[in-house]
Formats: C-alpha cells, structure tokens, sequence
C-alpha cells in the first residue's frame, strides 16, 4: 500500500450505470437502505424523489433570491432616494423631491435584477460549477449520462466503503455495468 | 415503440411521438454537429442574406455617427422618428420569446417545449436590434454611458422621474436576465453537445460552455428551483417592459399618447408582434431540417390561438382609441383620431386595421390555423401590421400637435430605411448563426417531455383497460 504517494491516483468511488430512471431510483433507494450516505446520482433528466432518496435536503436558493430581491429593492429605490434627494436635490416641476411613485420602476426592475443574478450565480455556484474536470468523468460510457442513461455513484468518501462489498451490493442492482473509478 | 400513434385523452394528437431519449437528443444534436458540406442550401441563403444586410447596416451606422442624426428624417414636430417606431417594434418582437419560456412554463403548458430555445434566442437579438435604435438616435453613442446614473464631474443624477430612463433600466435588465435564463437553459443541452460532438475542438467548445455540468442530481434539483425561480422573476419583468416602454408615450400630455390603456395594449401588441415572429422562423426552419415530428401543427395551431387572442386586445385597444378621443371631449384628442382616419397619414392607419386586425380574422378557422403556407403568409401581415401601428401612433400624434404652426411632415430618408433593413439582416445573420451552433430545441427538456409521457401512460395504465 502507497497511500502516501500523492501521485497515485485514488479510488473516487464505484459507479453503476442503469438504463432507466426506475432502476436508479430504486438503487438509490436501496443504497440509502443499506446505510450509504456519500452518493450521487447523476441523469440526463431530472428524476423527481432521487434527490431526496439520495437523503438531501431542498436548497436554501428561493431564500437567497429572496435577499436578493429584498436588496435589489432597497438598492433601487434607495439609490434614487438619495441621488434626487439628499446629493443633488433637484426641483422637477415643483414636484418633492422624494416623489417615489415616479421611483417605483427603477426600484422593480432592480429588484427583478438582484433576484436574478442571484439566483444563477447562485444556482451554478452552490454547484460548484464552473468545474471543468470531475472524477466522475474517468467513467467509462458516462457520455451517455447527458443522452439516455443513469448512473449511480457510491464515493470512497463514504464512512462504510469498501471497493469489493460496493461492487458487489450494486451488481445486485441490475446495472448495466459496474465500475471502479479514480479521481486522476 | 409502436407503430400507432397514441392520442390524449381528448382525442388531440401528441406533442412529441415516436421519440425516445437517445433518438430526440441525436436529432436535435445532428444540425450542429452535421459537416457543413451536408447543411441545406436554404441555410448558406439565409445566412447570406443576412450578412449582406447586415453590411447595409453597417454602412447607415457610419453615415450616421459620420454625419449626425441630420441625415435621418427627424424635424420639429416629429423628432422621435423610425429609431423610436423601430425600437418599440424590435422589442415587442422579443417578448414572445419571454412568453414562451416564462409565463407558458408557469402554466404548465408542454407544447412550449419545442419553441422555447428558439423563441428565447430570438429574444436576445432582438433586443439587440432594438437596443442599437436608441443608441445610435442619442447621436454619440460613445457617450451612452451618460444614461447611467454614475458619479460625474457635473456632480449630477439622472431625472430618475422620466419615463426614458425608467426604459434604460428596464430593457437593460431585460436584456441581462433574457441572457441569463437563456444560458441556463442551455447548460444541460451543452452537456449532451459534449456527448455527442466527435471532434476534439468541438468537444472542449461544448464542455467548457456546459461548465461542467454533470447531471449529478443535486445539481439537478437546484437547477429546477433556479428554472422555476427565474420563470417566476420573468414573468412581471416582461410584462413591466412594454409597459414602460409604453409610459414613453402615455406619461406624456401629446394627444393620442395620454391614455392608461397603453401598458396592456402594448403588451398584447409585443405578444401578437412576436409570435407572428417566431412562426415566421419556426414554419420555414421545420420544413427545413425535417422537424414536423417535433414542431407538429398542433404547436402551429396552438400559437395561432395565442396569436388570434393578443391580435383582439390590440384591436380592442384600437377601439378604444378611437372611443377615447371622443369621450375625452378635448379638441386635441379629437382631432388628432379624426386626423388619423382622415388625415395624410390615413393609408397608414387604414394598413393597420387592414393587417392586424382584418387580416388575422382568419385565424378563427382551424383549416387555417394549421395550414404553414397561410399562417406564414399571416404572419407577415401581422408584422407590418405592428410596425404600422407605431408608424401611426409616433408621427401621426406629433406632426400636428397643439400648435398649427408647427405642423410638419414626415417620412424616413434613405438612411432610416438603411438602418431599419440592416437591423434585420443583423437579426437574420444572428439567427442562422444560432441554428447552426447551439441546439434550437431543447433537448433536455424535450427528453423530460418523453420521460413524463412514459411515466403518465404507466400511471393510467391500470385504470383505463
């Protein structure tokens, strides 16, 4: 054993790939079963309860969006407050100079804005992407992933991996094929 | 797969059939990982006319920037001229793409499954085209930036009570979230690129554009949330820019422009506009590439209705128009309806009510509604129509205004038409581009499609039979 070499690539886990979303709900929910709890699932569609099978909770995005909304709004209607007000009050037809329903569709379209941004960035950031190169991609046939097939994957980062015992447990799921892959 | 295709249970054919997961992505993914030898001939065509279009626009945007907005034909009264009549119009034309992915997503509505790559990216360049208008009508636009509220050596703000700027705020935040659904909607279906692309640059093109999208089904999750989030923020932004677009006129005191129905008619206005649009691409390009299996007269039938609904709002604001004019008692309003129906521009308005509300009157009938060569034809009405109506609603409300010694004429000069065609060929040049290197369908959402459909006929399976 060289585990020490940091050279030498390491096992990223075992991966089963399926022919179709029933089988790899049901191996989720098997492996979930049998106490694995470091996996993922990985379809060219979104399969609906394989995420939760998977033992995950709902993403906290909407409450992102929503402090993002919330300081789009105070952003917009705050920066319009202070521009006509308080740096450069100007007198616009003997109107005040806080006349807010006149301020009200810069301060929508910003909050729109933030919400926005947020919710993409912050989408691709909690999924860590961009992230050009994953050990998950050393799968063989994992080209298939994004076309017509689905693929499961136990992690060595799991408490109670073992490369044999995996192999095994997913070879009784009815996979198509099985395979041991490294991160390198 | 059986040979008999099955129909809904009220009895209408399916949106998608013979498909399976495999075979919807190679379709979809072959127009733009074919050889360009094997591209039809129509395509190099189209792209050709748009190029040489586009040099047309390039040569206005010279003259203009070289000689002023002097060669436009902009005068006193009438000094908001075509860059107005074609940013409205350019605009409304994309909010069908917004439509489509947005508000038709929110209701559930799976025929928009097939269209809305499409329509979104029709969006974006429009958008472009409409932004260039008022970019190149301030006269320098290497001083656009001015618009923006930035710190300044003036130590000034802009006049956040215009409804100009109000415009700058939002087609500038509707361009960036149009962008932005538009890539994430494509994330996915960059992935399947990657898969299917067998040369190595193509390869490294898709995967670095796909941002290494794994389908890993946390990302998945987020993802949906994110789709529908951004379906949800999407929906009150289209509507809230064709409105604002619409306060430029209606916030001012011109006869014919101060009326509250001009938000919501102007909505309508850019839904009927841009659905005439997205036909006018979508009946040529099926026939084109062979798509009738996933682009079916029902989808024809189906954006016909929404065509025939948004086309009798717009009449219906017609009427009131002319309603208002009357009922307002002013003799500025009533003038300026009679000088409408009666004045020079009279052919003009005449067109309008000819094109966009007698001429889509046909779309009552089902034959019609699924007959491609009709419903193009139609749809080319509908588009002069909706250039038309802003014609009308521009000039004729300004060239005689509350003055009469300042009443003028006035007509576009070369360079307006210059301008006007060459955002075209921009727009054409832009579309052909699109269609060749990204997926016009998306493809992930048409396998979901498949997938559910599976799904469906499993559940019901036991109760039917």
């Amino acid at each position: 054993m060289n585990m020490e070499n940091p050279l030498e690539p390491k096992t990223y886990g075992v991966v089963a790939e399926f022919a179709d979303a029933d089988s790899v709900l049901a191996a989720a929910n098997k492996a979930a079963e049998a106490g694995y709890t470091v996996m993922d699932a990985y379809s060219p569609v979104p399969v609906h309860g394989l995420d939760a099978a998977l033992g995950r909770k709902p993403t906290k995005l909407p409450w992102m969006v929503f402090a993002g909304g919330v300081a789009g709004c105070l952003v917009g209607f705050g920066m319009q407050v202070w521009m006509a007000h308080v740096d450069y009050p100007w007198n616009v037809g003997g109107r005040p100079t806080i006349s807010w329903p006149a301020f009200i569709p810069v301060t929508f379209e910003l909050t729109i804005l933030f919400s926005a941004l947020t919710t993409v960035i912050g989408m691709f950031a909690l999924n860590g992407l961009p992230r050009p190169h994953h050990p998950i991609f050393n799968t063989p046939n994992f080209d298939r992933s994004t076309i017509d097939h689905y693929f499961l994957c136990i992690e060595a980062a799991d408490p109670r991996f073992n490369e044999a015992d995996v192999t095994a447990f997913l070879q009784e799921l009815g996979p198509e094929a099985v395979n041991t892959i490294t991160d390198a | 797969m059986s040979s008999e295709v099955k129909r809904d249970p009220d009895g209408q054919l399916p949106y998608i059939s013979g498909h399976n997961l495999a075979s919807v992505s190679d379709k979809i993914s072959e127009i733009t990982l074919r050889p360009m030898k094997n591209l039809p001939l129509i395509w190099y065509g189209g792209l050709a006319l748009g190029v040489a279009l586009l040099q047309l626009l390039f040569l206005a945007i010279y003259m203009l920037i070289t000689r002023g907005t002097g060669i436009w034909g902009l005068n006193v009264p009438v000094a908001w001229g075509f860059a107005i009549i074609n940013f409205v119009w350019w605009i409304g034309i994309g909010h069908a793409g917004t439509l489509i992915s947005a508000i038709l997503f929110l209701f559930k509505q799976d025929w928009r499954t097939s269209i809305s790559r499409f329509a979104e990216a029709m969006t974006l360049f429009a958008v472009v085209c409409a932004g260039l208008f008022p970019l190149l009508h301030v006269g320098r636009p290497w001083l656009v930036y001015w618009l923006f509220p930035y710190p300044n050596t003036l130590g000034m703000w802009p006049q956040f009570r215009s409804p100009l700027l109000w415009d700058v705020f939002a087609v500038s935040t509707y361009a960036t979230v149009s962008i932005m659904f538009w890539f994430t909607g494509l994330v996915p279906d960059l992935a399947t690129m990657r898969a299917k692309a067998k040369d190595v640059w193509a390869k490294k093109f898709y995967h670095g554009l796909s941002l290494g999208w794994t389908g890993s089904a946390r990302h998945w999750h987020r993802y949906e949330v994110a789709y529908l989030l951004l379906a949800g923020l999407s929906t009150p932004l289209v509507l809230s820019v064709h409105s604002i677009v619409s306060l430029d006129f209606a916030v001012s005191l011109e006869p014919g422009w101060h009326t509250t129905i001009f938000p919501p008619y102007f909505v309508a206005g850019a839904i009927f506009a841009g659905f005439a649009m997205v036909l006018t691409f979508m009946i040529p390009v099926r026939s084109i590439f062979g798509m009738k299996d996933l682009l079916t007269d029902r989808h024809l039938n189906n954006m016909a209705k929404v065509m025939l609904f948004s086309g009798l709002i717009v009449a219906y604001g017609y009427m009131m128009e002319l309603f208002f004019g009357w009922y307002s008692a002013s003799v500025f309003e009533r003038f300026m309806v009679l000088n409408r129906l009666t004045g020079p521009y009279d052919v003009s308005y005449w067109m309008l009510i000819l094109c966009n509300v007698l001429v889509p009157q046909a779309l009552w009938s089902y034959k019609v509604r699924t007959n491609p060569v009709l419903l193009f034809i139609i749809c080319q009405f509908i588009s002069v129509g909706m250039w038309l109506e802003r014609f009308v609603i521009v000039v004729i409300s300004l060239h005689r205004d509350f003055l009469d010694s300042s009443w003028a004429m006035y007509a576009g000069t070369k360079w307006d038409w210059a301008m006007y065609i060459g955002t075209m060929g921009l727009f054409l040049t832009l579309v052909f581009l699109f269609i060749r290197t990204l997926p016009f369908i998306a493809i992930f959402e048409m396998r979901e499609l498949i997938h559910k459909d599976e799904h469906k006929h499993d559940d019901h399976s036991d109760e039917k039979h």
